[in-house]
């Protein structure tokens, strides 16, 4: 006898276990691969902080790299692992729908942060100076 | 194909049935890990503004680089990536244990569930180590004009900007005996040869001549937000992967007691795999704002 909680589903995934397995697989080794590829960054980030006049610019652009492979790393998971790739439009939308407001959540607070400090640096010349890292 | 079929001829909003095609409890899982979602992202972002109101911040290299058994070697980011490897495994035998739940294979689920737990406890003792080695460290930093030994606490940062020499050699003056000679254990000149110098037994002089300051790698203090942060964001998450190994036993116990074969289902093992994914995907992110940038 099944369940009333498993009766309300009316469709169920019924996934083979060779097509289950070739998923799961391929989709572990493309988080492997994006994990040591972060890692692979980080390192070249750390060895160009080492250097005498670190370029800044390009410290950002392999920043920014990282971060989209993270969005990609999170994205497998949630789709694959999670299933949520396989569940009905209607469905993903009510949690993907909300989770855009952190667009507006991350832009707006990390600019209240960065004018923050503009603000304290044009106006505190003490605070400027005790602050600023210093070239050595 | 014919499940896409039904999907599209179902009349979803007709009553009597999930208009999700979900279950009650999975469903309320998801908006659960939806507002889970927020709580952290509000966590993380507010460790992004203070971070970018700040002149200087730590790099992340400079303070992870210690590996467990490695004494001080320098090894950035690879004791983290082991903890992040760890995540990842552990959440790919959930997904072998929910597909086991599809197959009603008792057998395979307690055996993946098993490997999850193992998975999880691996890594809260992975973090219990990175913790304890952050608060016991010793780090000579300078700190309102002496010299002092300090590990990363919530009150206080050993890794600020390098001190620059003149104000070291003035902060030599105030700073206290005792630290004198711990400073001169953590890096003095004569700790090499056979018979280590006794340094407790020289005269102040000649004690400070033999203390390697440039070797000291001497750090001002850094953002006290720093550990706040740190210790906060990683202990939800960690107090998250906890709550996950817990369930995930529970989950093991009522397979063996059979709850599940009786049920007819196991999905059960499904909610708390998407709890246990969701610990995961947490700690990409956590990987990805305290580590790597």
């Amino acid at each position: 006898m099944q369940h009333p909680a498993f009766d309300e589903v009316t469709v169920h995934h019924h996934v083979d276990d060779t097509t289950f397995k070739k998923k799961v697989r391929n989709t572990t080794i493309l988080l492997s691969i994006i994990t040591i590829a972060e890692l692979v960054i980080g390192l070249v980030i750390y060895n160009i902080h080492k250097g005498d006049s670190p370029n800044e610019l390009l410290v950002l652009m392999f920043k920014g790299a990282v971060c989209i492979l993270t969005l990609a790393k999170a994205y497998y998971i949630v789709s694959v692992f999670m299933h949520l790739g396989d569940e009905i439009r209607n469905m993903i939308m009510t949690i993907v729908v909300p989770l855009l407001l952190f667009v507006w959540f991350i832009g707006a607070f990390i600019w209240d942060g960065s004018s923050y400090k503009n603000l304290r640096n044009k106006y505190d010349a003490h605070y400027k100076e005790t602050t600023m890292p210093h070239k050595h | 194909m014919a499940t896409t079929a039904t999907v599209q001829q179902t009349k979803w909003w007709n009553g009597g049935k999930s208009p999700f095609n979900l279950e009650y409890g999975k469903l309320m899982m998801w908006y659960f890990l939806m507002s889970d979602a927020f709580t952290f992202g509000a966590f993380l972002i507010s460790y992004g503004t203070i971070r970018f109101s700040q002149n200087f911040w730590p790099d992340p290299n400079v303070v992870f680089n210690a590996f467990p058994g490695a004494g001080h070697a320098n090894l950035p980011l690879a004791f983290v990536s082991v903890m992040t490897f760890i995540l990842i495994i552990s959440s790919v035998t959930m997904v072998l244990a929910v597909h086991a739940g599809h197959n009603n294979n008792k057998k395979e689920v307690a055996k993946w569930l098993v490997w999850t737990i193992i998975g999880g406890a691996a890594f809260l003792g992975c973090q219990a180590w990175e913790w304890h080695h952050l608060i016991t460290g010793e780090h000579a930093v300078l700190v309102d004009g002496q010299l002092g030994i300090v590990g990363q606490t919530t009150r206080i940062n050993p890794w600020g900007d390098l001190a620059s020499s003149t104000d070291i050699t003035a902060a030599i003056q105030n700073t206290p005996r005792e630290i004198l000679e711990r400073l001169a254990h953590m890096g003095g000149h004569g700790n090499e040869g056979a018979a280590p110098v006794n340094y407790a037994a020289l005269p102040n002089e000649a004690l400070i001549k033999l203390i390697d300051f440039e070797g000291l790698h001497i750090r001002e203090n850094g953002p006290v937000a720093f550990g706040g942060y740190f210790f906060g964001i990683t202990g939800f998450h960690g107090f998250h992967v906890f709550s996950g190994v817990i369930i995930n036993i529970i989950m093991l116990i009522m397979t063996q007691k059979d709850v599940f074969a009786r049920r007819g289902h196991y999905l059960m093992i499904e909610k708390a795999g998407l709890y246990w994914h969701f610990v995961d995907l947490v700690w990409v992110f956590v990987f990805l704002c305290f580590y790597l940038i």
